[in-house]
């Protein structure tokens, strides 16, 4: 996973030169383009599920990149058609089969939890089928930043911006349903298919991510900027726009230590974005401790501890 | 005061708001209740009563065109059900937010006037707007009385300020209809009366058709135009003084029901079916025993 070719490479803490010996190569500037393009795209789609209370929903769509990009190794094609189709037609599946009432939570987390079983299932069997080349799922399950193409960044552009293009037009709406859904259809807002729409969208971002950090590590950038940015304001255009900004941080943070030090790049984000987490978390309890909020009504941290 | 000298009626010759015509109503292939009809006027305040799980929160479905009715003809604002809901308001039943939910109390009023719209604001375009929207929430916060804790996130609001943020949030677009169920319900008696008392202002000066499913009447009595009383199969509609009477609801639910007048004026109801405990096929027989006064 390390860059074999670089002598270790030392940090000269002059961020302008440091960029440049890094971009001299043209797979971290491809990493660094992927990377932001992936952690924008799932910080934003990212807080919409925390909100929605679907993150079980966005774990099952990143375990069924597993079996996509396998059975796409297996079979000989791009592995990105792979994470893209399998995650898209997780996310059918289950939009198909669950939520049939309101209050169909537990419905919802059964089926999809019987979605994120059969999707294990068919990643192994495509991964023991495939006997030859497959250095092992490691790098599928934990992400590499090594070896993305030009055209992986060409396809993630294109997925992000449809993506975010989507999400501008449905995010009011969404917000509307996902706060209030009886409220919300009661105003003609079609409560049905905004889920099903925001999971093909779930589907989408995870397969992004899976690119990136590999399946098993999509939360990093997933889940961690959302719940960090609300942790520190309630306020939803505020507390959307930090979500993205601490994703799109942690995400070239990681980048940058993977660079210098030979660990894993999943490791690095995760940890990144962790620790700004568990920051805003010690900031908002100290706030609350102090009785801050109460005295201005409102929970005032606007901006604090990032990544 | 008695409740019967404020009801007036429709404006003679002007449409009715809500409208309903031998409507029936069929969940999970039963008959809730059947040859309902009632008449809404504009300015009028009506309150749905009945036992639990006979059909009030359906019937309020209903009107919003979330359902449909399986008999008879319904109309709200001159058109069917669901087809003018922009000036329509409404509160479901019990609501809380869980106390993670980081949303504060004024997006949520917020959403009420314009959740609905596609596509996100265009920064810098629209500030007139957008003020006009803000002032708009502050106004109809400051009208139920939640400004004190309307920048807090709702889930750390008590379920009555979270029922007080959610009137509002009805209010917001200025509706000629409210439907409003079990608005009291998770508000304290002093809540209680305020609340009845701002809806009953919002009905009578602003001419918002209200109709309000409760379980108690006697913190709406002084307001009420209009009661609808559900039972199983049928429903009567009509003045309160007509409806309340121990004759009535003992023809509505076949079983001896006597109201009680106390000295302060409450009325109390005794003996009536806690809830519709089998539901045979006497469904069958549409609007039995609902002698349904319109107006
Ligand atoms: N989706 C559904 N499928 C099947 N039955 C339903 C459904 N929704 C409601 N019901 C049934 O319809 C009946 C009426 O429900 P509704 O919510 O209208 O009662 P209600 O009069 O508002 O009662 P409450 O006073 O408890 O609020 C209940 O018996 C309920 O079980
Ligand atoms: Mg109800």
């Amino acid at each position: 996973m390390f860059l074999a070719d670089t002598s270790s490479p030392a940090v000269s803490w002059n961020l302008l030169a440091d960029f440049q010996q890094m971009w001299a190569y043209p797979f971290m500037v491809n990493a660094f383009r992927a990377g932001a393009i992936v952690s924008v795209v799932c910080a934003a789609v990212g807080w919409f599920m925390v909100l929605r209370r679907q993150t079980f929903a966005g774990h099952t769509l990143s375990v069924a990149a597993f079996p996509g990009a396998s059975l796409a190794i297996l079979l000989g094609v791009s592995t990105s058609l792979g994470y893209f189709g399998f995650c898209v037609a997780a996310a059918l599946v289950i939009a198909a089969l669950g939520r049939k009432g309101r209050d169909a939570g537990a419905e919802e987390s059964a089926v999809t939890g019987t979605v994120q079983a059969f999707a294990l299932a068919c990643g192994y069997l495509f991964i023991s089928l495939y006997k030859g080349l497959l250095e092992g799922p490691t790098a599928l399950l934990f992400g590499s930043f090594l070896g993305i193409t030009t055209g992986q960044v060409t396809l993630l552009a294109i997925v992000g911006a449809l993506v975010l293009a989507v999400l501008a037009v449905i995010g009011r709406p969404l917000l509307f349903a996902t706060v209030d859904p009886e409220v919300a259809a009661g105003r003609g807002v079609p409560v049905r298919l905004l889920s099903t729409v925001f999971l093909v969208l779930l589907g989408a971002a995870t397969a992004e991510a899976s690119q990136i950090t590999g399946t098993l590590l999509v939360f990093a950038l997933m889940v961690i900027p959302a719940a960090t940015a609300q942790q520190l304001t309630s306020r939803p255009g505020r507390s959307l726009a930090l979500a993205v900004l601490i994703g799109f941080g942690s995400c070239w943070l990681g980048l940058i230590a993977a660079y210098y030090q030979p660990y894993p790049l999943g490791f690095f984000v995760t940890t990144i974005a962790f620790t700004g987490y568990v920051l805003a978390h010690l900031g908002r309890a100290l706030h609350e401790a102090l009785g801050w909020s109460r005295s201005r009504g409102r929970t005032p941290l606007s901006i604090g501890g990032t990544a | 005061m008695d409740p019967s000298a404020r009801s007036t009626g429709p404006k003679s010759g002007a449409e009715p708001v809500l409208s309903l015509r031998g409507a029936a109503v069929r969940v999970g292939g039963r008959t809730l209740w059947s040859g309902v009809d009632l008449t809404v006027g504009a300015g009028e305040f009506t309150a749905v009563l009945g036992p639990n799980g006979v059909g009030k929160s359906t019937l309020v479905k209903v009107l919003l065109g979330v359902l449909p009715a399986a008999a008879g003809e319904v109309r709200v604002l001159g058109g069917v059900p669901g087809a003018r809901n922009a000036a329509v308001g409404y509160l479901p039943q019990r609501r809380s937010f869980d106390a993670s939910v980081r949303i504060r109390g004024v997006d949520v009023v917020r959403l009420g006037l314009d959740g609905d719209r596609w596509g996100i604001p265009v920064p810098g375009l629209g500030r007139a707007k957008r003020r006009a929207a803000r002032e708009r929430v502050a106004e109809v916060v400051e009208l139920v009385g939640a400004s004190a804790y309307a920048h807090r996130p709702i889930g750390q609001c008590s379920g009555g300020e979270q029922q007080r943020l959610l009137i509002a949030q009805a209010l917001i677009r200025r509706p000629q209809v409210l439907l409003l169920d079990e608005p009291l319900d998770s508000l304290d008696l002093p809540n209680q009366s305020a609340i009845a008392a701002l809806l009953g202002r919002i009905c009578h000066q602003e001419g918002v058709s209200v109709v309000m499913v409760a379980h108690d009447v006697n913190p709406i009595l002084h307001h009420l135009d209009r009661v609808v009383y559900i039972a199983e199969g049928g429903a009567v509609a009509g003045t309160p003084t007509e409806v309340i009477t121990s004759e009535t609801l003992t023809r509505l639910y076949r079983t001896p029901v006597e109201v009680l007048r106390t000295s302060d004026g409450r009325l109390v109801v005794v003996g009536q079916p806690e809830a519709p405990a089998l539901h045979s096929d006497r469904h069958s027989e549409p609007g039995a025993g609902g002698g349904h006064v319109s107006g």
